[in-house]
């Protein structure tokens, strides 16, 4: 099954995992999963309207999903999907 | 022409020089460069450190802030003789005492939409090194507008960011972010915490890249990123595609000039000294009406593990983060006090509070390090 690799700063919404495997046919599907599980996750990643927050970025095998097809981007069952956040600190 | 090197020089530089890909051509080309630097930081302090010793011929200093002891965990620019000084002069004592053959300018002033065109025009490439959204979308559009390189880093507690940034042939940082996160998502490393040497390995990453820019040489960042997890020692890059609907570099840019980020980064603006308002009580205040007697319930919205530092007799902890969860467990006919470390996570618990329906609540002003400071010195400061 897909997994999507959590960086530490969103870690604390899916009780510390680093890692969590999903299911789905697509990025789409896998991240509803996600969130579906963790609920208080959701308004982190998605806008009220559905959409993914601008400042998410799900990276699929090194590439951005923005630049495949969305989340409508197909996943395979060893799919890792990586959620890179953006952060300030200096 | 680019200017020759003195004796002193090339014995300095001899490890470079023997370098073919650096070389006496590339010696004098860095020699010949400039460099500035925003932020003298976590990050701004491996960048400078390493800039001035590779003999880049003027680097840029901006900062506006004093060294504390709370800085020196990490930014080794920096050092205990210097605790209370400017920043950019204490790190200019310390560049120009590892290499008094360069040419350091400071510039002891926030870096806004005001003064950045003017500070950052001469200067060949551009290091981000800053702590907060505003002054990193500040640092992008500027190097969009002027066609000049930004060599990026970010870090958060274990995490690491790196790329270059150059709009001219690739994307910039609003391509892979067109917006900043809501101020409440992202906690600073003032109040997150960062491990200390984080900053170094990505730092050093950084003056890496600005070297191979100003020398011409390898593959740089630019079209990727580079993230590191320290804690798992990990370092991945993924690739990054210009957007072309960019609002700065695509092909219809709305933005034409530099904006107001803290406006756009929905944070206030610098503060300078304690704000009063009628939602915040200062220290002294908080304990006369403790001592006197009154039933204020305190609240504690800082991690668990921070009270092992210092804590509140009686508060009660409940971390920012699980607060929406766990209104239900506060009375709201009692007033309440809400504290963290600095006042900030306790204005967000304030505002959350308040949003809640909660009128009888105010936040501790500068937080428990302000307790420690003005009303129980028997507490540490952290």
């Amino acid at each position: 099954m897909p997994i999507i690799h959590i960086p530490n700063l969103l870690r604390p919404y899916v009780a510390g995992q680093a890692d969590v495997t999903v299911t789905g046919a697509t990025v789409g599907a896998a991240m509803e999963d996600l969130v579906t599980r963790y609920p208080a996750f959701r308004p982190h990643l998605y806008k009220a309207d559905g959409s993914l927050r601008p400042f998410v970025n799900l990276f699929l095998e090194g590439k951005n999903v923005r630049d495949l097809q969305g989340l409508a981007t197909p996943l395979e069952e060893t799919s890792v999907l990586t959620i890179v956040p953006s952060i300030a600190g200096g | 022409m680019l200017p020759e090197l003195s004796h002193e020089e090339i014995l300095r530089y001899s490890r470079h020089l023997l370098i073919p890909e650096v070389g006496l051509d590339g010696q004098r080309k860095l020699k010949a460069s400039s460099v500035l630097i925003i932020g003298t930081g976590g990050l701004g302090s491996p960048v400078s450190l390493y800039l001035a010793a590779a003999g880049v011929g003027r680097i840029g200093l901006v900062d506006y802030d004093v060294v504390d002891a709370s800085n020196l965990q990490r930014q080794i620019v920096h050092g205990t003789a210097t605790l209370g000084r400017r920043k950019v002069e204490s790190a200019r004592q310390r560049l120009l005492d590892l290499n008094p053959l360069i040419q350091v300018d400071v510039f002891d002033e926030p870096f806004t939409s005001a003064n950045a065109l003017q500070i950052a025009e001469s200067f060949d490439v551009i290091v981000d090194g800053s702590d907060n959204f505003p002054t990193r979308y500040l640092s992008n559009d500027l190097c969009v507008l002027t066609g000049k390189p930004l060599v990026y880093g970010a870090i958060f507690r274990f995490d690491g960011q790196a790329s270059v940034f150059d709009a001219r042939s690739g994307p910039c940082y609003r391509c892979l972010f067109p917006e900043p996160p809501p101020p409440d998502l992202v906690p600073s490393c003032a109040d997150a915490g960062v491990l200390g040497v984080l900053p170094g390995t990505i730092g050093t990453i950084q003056a890496t890249e600005a070297i191979k820019l100003l020398l011409g040489i390898g593959s740089s960042l630019a079209g990727r990123l580079l993230i590191y997890n320290a804690l798992e020692m990990t370092f991945e890059t993924v690739t990054l595609k210009k957007n072309p609907r960019c609002k700065i570099c695509g092909s219809e840019p709305e933005i034409t000039g530099l904006i107001d980020y803290f406006e756009f980064c929905g944070v206030p603006g610098i503060v300078h000294g304690p704000t009063d308002s009628e939602w915040d009580i200062a220290a002294p205040e908080l304990a006369q009406r403790l001592q006197r007697g009154e039933p204020l319930f305190l609240l504690d919205v800082r991690e668990p593990h921070e009270l092992a530092i210092s804590h509140i007799e009686g508060a009660c902890n409940i971390p920012l983060g699980e607060l929406p969860a766990r209104l239900s467990e506060l009375d709201s006919g009692r007033e309440i006090v809400v504290f963290c470390k600095m006042g900030t996570r306790s204005q967000r618990a304030l505002e959350l509070l308040l949003s809640a329906g909660f009128r009888k609540v105010r936040h501790l002003r500068g937080g428990i390090n302000a307790w420690a400071r003005e009303v129980d010195p028997r507490l540490p400061i952290y």
